[in-house]
């Protein structure tokens, strides 16, 4: 589904991913650890299109089609879908009015008729129970005044609503407590399907318990330094990144 | 600025003046050559160059006269949906014939009985073109709401504008509402062609206690009109003013604005959008006077400038050493869209009591970039995200526009403008 090769990104000239390679198929769940600053949410922000990423070499292909040529928008039209990290808040904007606007438009892309009030309305409520979320927050100003939680739970639900193919959760727990991750991974699981793919970057593991990942990377300096099975994150959990930073620096001044 | 071109402006319109309202209109022209056209560097006047506008762009410095309108013309210029009066001018000549009447009010032409008491209001030593209007007006309009009357529907001015090769339109309107009365406003001006003119507008409304008005003003004529109007309002106590100002072009159009708050638990809102593009200039003068305690005023101006586009927005609250536990608001906020717009924005409090609550605010800023990722990020292309961001922006003062056929055309015109639908 997704085939990243050696992928190099930097902003204003400061390289941040150097070298990336990573293959997620339908079906899979990918978490991407690492420490603070070792490009976790720039590789998420890639993917997705920021602009203010200069991607210097490498390629992306998502179904088939190169990813890095395509507009933010289309991005999301073909199915890659982003929670951020820190969602926006946009005052005069409801999420109810900004759904309907970016679900039509999408299925405008996939050659789908829009959806009229009245089965937007009923599609909403049905995705608004996956994530528990309650339908006067989503007539209010988007995120305007949200918790912590209930801005990421906002996130899961526009996931749902778009039913992307890849989903990228950037640090989607972080600032969460217990119920709200809870909720919110609830969420993100029932979603999974053999036909879709999920990449979590997090910091930490706790996040592994509920979205049980088939992979785990580590990244560290811009690049893939480790990968392995979800018990090579309950190993972070245990011991840190230390370890992993003085194996990596050790070789590469060998 | 030259003296002769200024005369030449003026002694056309003096000389074609009627000779209705005589001692007024000599008084006018008094007060006029008194202040003369503002000088360019007029303090009050200091970012509109007006005087060399005028001097630039009219070739005939005479009054336009009325102009045929046909009944399909009105027809068309009313907004969809829209239920209530409509009263129509034609070059600031009231049409009867296809105006409709409203229960509760009263008109009559300014010029039938010559009684109102122009200029009491709206006073010609303040602002030069006040009194060129004073000596000038062709004819007007008095309305008259009646005592306890309260009208739910709307009432449309609707002022169509036609001139050749760049005459003077001076519309002029006295409203007085009786105590306990209620009504609603919309001025509405439309070019029936592309020919330049100067529009040279006085609207005075004498309010009485215990009123609710409520005036939109819609300005959305070709780009190379010149506008000066001047809105005053008395305000008596336990009354509302609401005043909302929507300008969407124009060659270069100034408003001014007053507000007198004279009674106590009396409330003034000012609200305006001004979404400007191509090398238009609006600039927005308001002025609210707090001359008695437990008054509130509101004032909430958005702006988004493209282009070349040039906006000047001044708030003045003036507090009264008297007017005690007032409250005051004021917030200017604008979205610059492109290198070469320019806002101008300026609050002026003068505030001589010391038991109040005035604030106010101003912002310039661009398009909120992270924003519109993030909507982009959804699958919404970026014209509509673009679109959709400052209609947000502007929203809140469109939420204060009560009449729907008004704000559905108004939002219509936006989202023409910012090129997406949503």
């Amino acid at each position: 589904m997704l085939s990243i090769k050696n992928l190099h990104a930097s902003i204003e000239g400061t390289p941040i991913l150097r070298g990336i390679n990573l293959e997620v198929k339908a079906g899979e769940v990918h978490a991407i650890m690492g420490p603070n600053g070792s490009g976790k949410s720039t590789l998420a922000s890639v993917l997705a299109g920021r602009e203010e990423y200069d991607v210097t070499e490498g390629e992306v292909i998502f179904q088939g089609k190169e990813l890095l040529e395509l507009s933010p928008e289309d991005r999301a039209r073909e199915g890659v879908f982003l929670a951020f990290q820190y969602p926006i808040e946009i005052p005069g904007v409801s999420t109810t009015n900004f759904l309907r606007t970016a679900l039509n438009q999408v299925r405008e892309y996939r050659g789908l008729e829009p959806l009229d009030a009245v089965k937007f309305l009923s599609l909403m409520k049905e995705k608004m129970a996956l994530v528990e979320i309650d339908q006067k927050l989503l007539s209010r100003s988007l995120n305007e005044g949200f918790s912590g939680g209930e801005k990421k739970r906002n996130e899961i639900f526009q996931m749902a609503m778009l039913e992307p193919v890849l989903s990228i959760l950037d640090e989607t727990d972080s600032g969460l407590d217990i119920d709200a991750l809870r909720i919110v991974s609830n969420g993100v699981n029932k979603l999974k399907s053999e036909k879709t793919a999920t990449i979590v970057v997090t910091h930490y593991q706790r996040l592994l318990d509920y979205i049980v990942p088939d992979f785990v990377h580590v990244l560290y300096k811009g690049r893939i330094v480790k990968s392995g099975t979800k018990e090579l994150a309950l190993e972070l959990e245990e011991k840190g990144y230390d370890w992993i930073k003085e194996e990596v620096d050790s070789t590469a001044t060998v | 600025m030259s003296t002769l071109t200024q005369q030449e402006f003026v002694l056309g319109l003096f000389e074609a003046a009627p000779a209705t309202y005589s001692s007024l209109r000599q008084l006018g022209k008094e007060n006029f050559y008194a202040q003369g056209l503002p000088a360019l560097k007029a303090e009050e006047y200091k970012f509109t160059p007006i005087s060399k506008k005028l001097e630039t762009s009219l070739t005939d410095f005479s009054p336009a006269k009325p102009v045929k309108i046909s009944a399909e013309q009105v027809k068309s210029a009313v907004f969809a949906g829209f239920e209530g009066a409509v009263l129509v001018f034609s070059n600031g000549q009231y049409l009867p014939e296809h105006s409709t009447s409203v229960d509760g009010i009263s008109v009559r032409l300014l010029s039938e009985n010559e009684t109102t008491p122009l200029g009491s209001i709206a006073k010609a030593d303040k602002d030069p073109f006040v009194a060129l209007n004073q000596a000038t007006f062709s004819d007007g309009l008095h309305i008259t709401i009646e005592k306890n009357k309260e009208v739910d529907s709307p009432i449309l001015l609707l002022q169509f504008h036609q001139a050749q090769g760049g005459q003077v339109i001076s519309p002029r309107i006295w409203i007085e509402a009786g105590d306990f009365s209620k009504a609603t406003f919309i001025d509405y001006h439309i070019s029936l062609d592309d020919a330049p003119y100067f529009v040279n507008k006085v609207v005075e409304i004498k309010g009485g206690i215990n009123t609710v008005l409520t005036y939109h003003s819609l300005q959305q004529e070709h780009n190379q009109v010149i506008e000066v109007s001047n809105l005053v309002t008395d305000i008596q106590k336990d009354s509302q003013f609401t005043s909302t100002q929507i300008t969407l072009s124009g060659d270069m159009v100034r408003n001014n604005l007053t507000l007198n708050l004279l009674g106590s638990n009396s409330v003034g809102n000012m609200y305006g959008i001004y979404l400007l593009n191509g090398k238009t200039h609006v600039d927005n003068h308001t002025n609210v006077d707090h001359t008695i305690p437990h008054a509130e005023s509101n004032e909430l101006y958005k702006g988004i400038l493209a282009d070349q586009s040039r906006g000047v927005f001044n708030g003045k609250i003036f507090v009264r050493q008297i007017a005690q536990k007032t409250n005051a608001f004021q917030q200017n906020n604008n979205i610059i869209l492109s290198e070469d717009a320019i806002i101008n924005t300026k609050p002026q409090l003068e505030i001589w009591a010391d038991d109040v609550k005035c604030s106010h605010g101003c912002t310039v800023g661009q398009l909120d970039e992270e924003a519109q990722f993030y909507l982009q990020a959804r699958g919404i292309d970026k014209t509509t995200a673009k679109g959709l961001l400052l209609y947000a922006f502007a929203g809140e003062v469109l939420d204060k526009i009560e009449v729907d056929s008004l704000r559905n055309f108004i939002v219509a015109q936006i989202q023409e403008r910012l090129g997406s639908k949503f």
